[in-house]
């Protein structure tokens, strides 16, 4: 009898789960209509990293030396004071720019301002938040714990806990738009894009770069192509060059639901450090499978009514047994007794 | 008067001493993790995030304490009076898991003194699972505290505080049933966001959850055995095997079904060659896959799980399944991409021994001053 009510009580949670499983499995997020972005263009950028040095500038970030000589940012990848870094490809003989067999390439390695992004969908405390109208990824060190949920659940481990710091908090790109330096709000470039000799990083709404990307990738090898600096929609500020052989893959249209920062290159986008994903984001995922089991809290009540019911028949018996209320709460030896 | 009874024997043996010394030590390398920051005391960085605090000490550690949890399923779910003897250690050391789990949470932190935000529904994200995970687990804290408190008001004579409690603690028993089986699925859940990071032969995705939940239910089955053994041969008390034996039934089903799941899901999805690539994480998915199938061959004869030795052994080799699990899939198998490493420093081990080593020293000086352990005349 009492397995049966709580088998009973366990179907009713059973069946709650799965109403609100059936409408809670939700899709990737779609883009915001005016989701700003960057498009890195590899075979345009000529290694410089003016965009490292603006952006330590303008974010207040301190240079990484590397031993004694003093001349340049030694950034080695993304870290608590470094949001952006360039990196390079290279393969055997390293002749040719943009070839992966015998070849180099340059790489960018910054928070993508992903659509549906795994960070957000983690942190426990929003202190991690999608802008409503740019997309731009914000962080409030207010109210994080540094749990650093964010860091293991970003596919490209792009933010980062300042582990030399008592007192540390997460960093990554925002867009130059954060409170205090608000360059987007101001109608300015992020600085990157401002500094950026040759277009490289090019700064857009995530649909026009779209659009530039996929132009791009038809121009025919060789072909004259007139390249926009800064914006993409500058048409003063433009040089013109041949188009390269580029892969064809915009990097970040649809991996993990899209990302806002885009990259094309010549070298396959693996060679310079961007990893395969599927198109389906893991948040939505993650969040399916959350809201499926905590909808409303429905299914915890309903097992927590039930467990309590079954309980209480399972324990009261012992207490009517014992007027002093003493005895610790053990149930009659026979398990059975009570079964019909 | 009580059924349970406090161990006699004085409270500092050398071993305590000993312990005591590892504790010590496990605290000085805390402090410098408070005054100089994570990174002067643990090896986790960029693409290494979460290292042997969070893994160890919240992710193991948490379901090696479910001991309460899964003996309180059997007992008042299921109604098995006789397994009785054995819940209030399990109890207890299900708190100390938990409470230790919790501090280990609390000092791995990066901004631990602003972790009240996590209290603050204005700040919550009904997406995150972590928020599940933190919000249930502080809640499970206070719930083994009041699951146990009656050895404490046994101790101190109020009969009438004992008498309310007894009125309203079904209420928090169900509580304890029922916010295990929410945070340990979650463990597993948190595992889901980290994609492509986490190795094939672990990420389940959807089924995340359940595996998390199945192991860490046999998890706290084995450390059940595995400390009510200990208890017997330590201080000398009459062993339960005829009991602890009884309890393989629950565990036979669990293993079962969890291997069931474990390989269907990597079978339908195209993931069992992984298992057997040679590398790394094919080879300690074999191993963990031993370590799973060795307690099902032990408990699966009459005459193997009767044994107090074997019965021993499988349920040690049990607990380092679970443990292998989970190890496996935050932090041996898991990815972040080339030019990451991680292997925990000498002071980060430090302190998850001496966190270690205070939970022991707490429950041996619970159980030689509180009516914990079951009375060896009773009937």
């Amino acid at each position: 009898m009492k397995r049966r009510d709580f088998l009973k009580a366990a179907a009713g949670g059973a069946a709650a789960l799965c109403s609100a499983g059936s409408a809670e499995a939700r899709p990737n997020k779609e883009p915001l209509e005016n989701a700003i972005g960057i498009l890195y263009d590899a075979t345009l950028c000529v290694g410089c990293k003016a965009c490292v040095r603006a952006c330590k500038e303008i974010n207040g970030l301190p240079p990484v030396i590397m031993g004694e000589d003093v001349q340049y940012d030694a950034s080695r990848g993304v870290s608590g004071s470094t949001y952006n870094v360039i990196k390079v490809y290279k393969n055997g003989t390293s002749e040719a720019k943009d070839r992966e067999i015998d070849g180099f390439s340059f790489a960018k390695k910054s928070c993508m301002h992903c659509v549906d992004p795994a960070c957000v969908s983690g942190c426990p405390v929003s202190a991690l938040t999608k802008n409503p109208v740019s997309g731009i990824v914000q962080y409030n060190a207010d109210t994080c714990i540094g749990c650093r949920n964010c860091m293991v659940a970003c596919p490209f481990s792009i933010p980062q806990y300042e582990y030399h710091d008592a007192k540390g908090q997460i960093q990554k790109c925002l867009f130059c738009n954060q409170a205090g330096v608000e360059r987007i709000s101001q109608g300015l470039l992020p600085g990157c894009a401002d500094v950026c000799p040759t277009g490289a990083t090019l700064f857009g709404t995530r649909k026009e770069l779209l659009a530039e990307a996929k132009k791009r990738l038809a121009s025919k090898p060789g072909e004259t192509y007139t390249y926009a600096r800064g914006r993409a929609s500058d048409e003063l500020h433009t040089h013109e060059k041949d188009a390269p052989a580029y892969q064809q893959h915009i990097y970040g249209e649809h991996e993990v639901g899209g990302t806002q920062v885009m990259h094309i290159a010549g070298v396959p986008l693996k060679k310079l450090g961007m990893p395969e994903l599927p198109e389906r984001s893991y948040a939505s995922i993650a969040e399916g499978v959350q809201h499926t089991l905590y909808k409303g809290m429905i299914a915890p009540a309903i097992a927590l009514a039930g467990l309590a019911y079954v309980v209480k028949r399972n324990t009261s018996k012992t207490d009517q047994d014992d007027p002093d209320g003493q005895n610790s709460r053990r149930p009659g030896p026979n398990n059975d007794r009570g079964e019909p | 008067m009580s059924e349970h009874q406090q161990v006699e024997g004085k409270i500092l043996t050398l071993p305590f001493m000993f312990l005591g010394v590892l504790a010590a030590i496990g605290l000085y390398f805390l402090g410098v993790r408070f005054t100089d920051g994570l990174g002067a005391v643990a090896n986790i960085n960029s693409g290494y995030p979460w290292g042997i605090w969070v893994v160890y000490d919240v992710v193991v550690g948490t379901a090696l304490a479910c001991g309460g949890y899964a003996l309180a399923f059997v007992i008042y779910v299921f109604n098995k009076g006789k397994y009785h003897p054995l819940i209030r250690p399990a109890i207890l050391a299900s708190l100390f898991g938990y409470a230790l789990g919790g501090f280990g949470a609390f000092f791995d932190m990066g901004r631990y003194w602003q972790f009240y935000n996590i209290a603050m529904p204005s700040n919550w994200n009904f997406n995150s699972v972590m928020l599940e995970v933190g919000l249930c687990v502080i809640t499970y804290i206070f719930v083994l505290f009041i699951e146990f408190a009656p050895a404490l008001l046994e101790k101190i004579g109020a009969k009438s505080a004992l008498r309310w409690l007894n009125k309203v603690l079904f209420f928090f028993i169900a509580l304890g049933v029922l916010l295990p089986t929410m945070h340990q699925s979650s463990l597993g859940s948190l595992l889901i966001i980290m994609g492509s990071k986490v190795h094939p032969l672990w990420q389940s995705l959807q089924w995340q959850p359940l595996m998390a939940l199945l192991t860490a239910l046999t998890m706290g089955f084995s450390i059940v055995i595995f400390e009510a053994s200990f208890a017997a041969v330590g201080f000398n008390r009459r062993p339960e095997t005829p009991l602890l034996a009884r309890l393989s039934k629950a565990i036979i089903w669990l293993i079962s079904v969890f291997l069931v799941v474990r390989l269907a899901e990597l079978v339908l999805r195209g993931k069992l060659g992984f298992a057997f690539a040679g590398d790394l994480a094919g080879n300690m998915f074999l191993l963990e896959m031993a370590l799973f199938i060795f307690p099902l061959v032990v408990m699966l004869s009459r005459g193997r799980r009767d044994n107090a030795r074997l019965l021993l052994f499988a349920a040690v080799s049990l607990l380092f399944a679970g443990a292998l699990y989970r190890f496996n899939a935050f932090l041996i198998a898991y990815n972040p991409g080339p030019g990451y490493s991680y292997f925990p420093s000498v002071p980060e081990i430090m302190v998850t021994v001496g966190i270690v080593a205070i939970e022991i020293m707490a429950y041996l000086v619970f159980v030689k001053k509180l009516p914990v352990l079951h009375s060896a005349e009773h009937a």
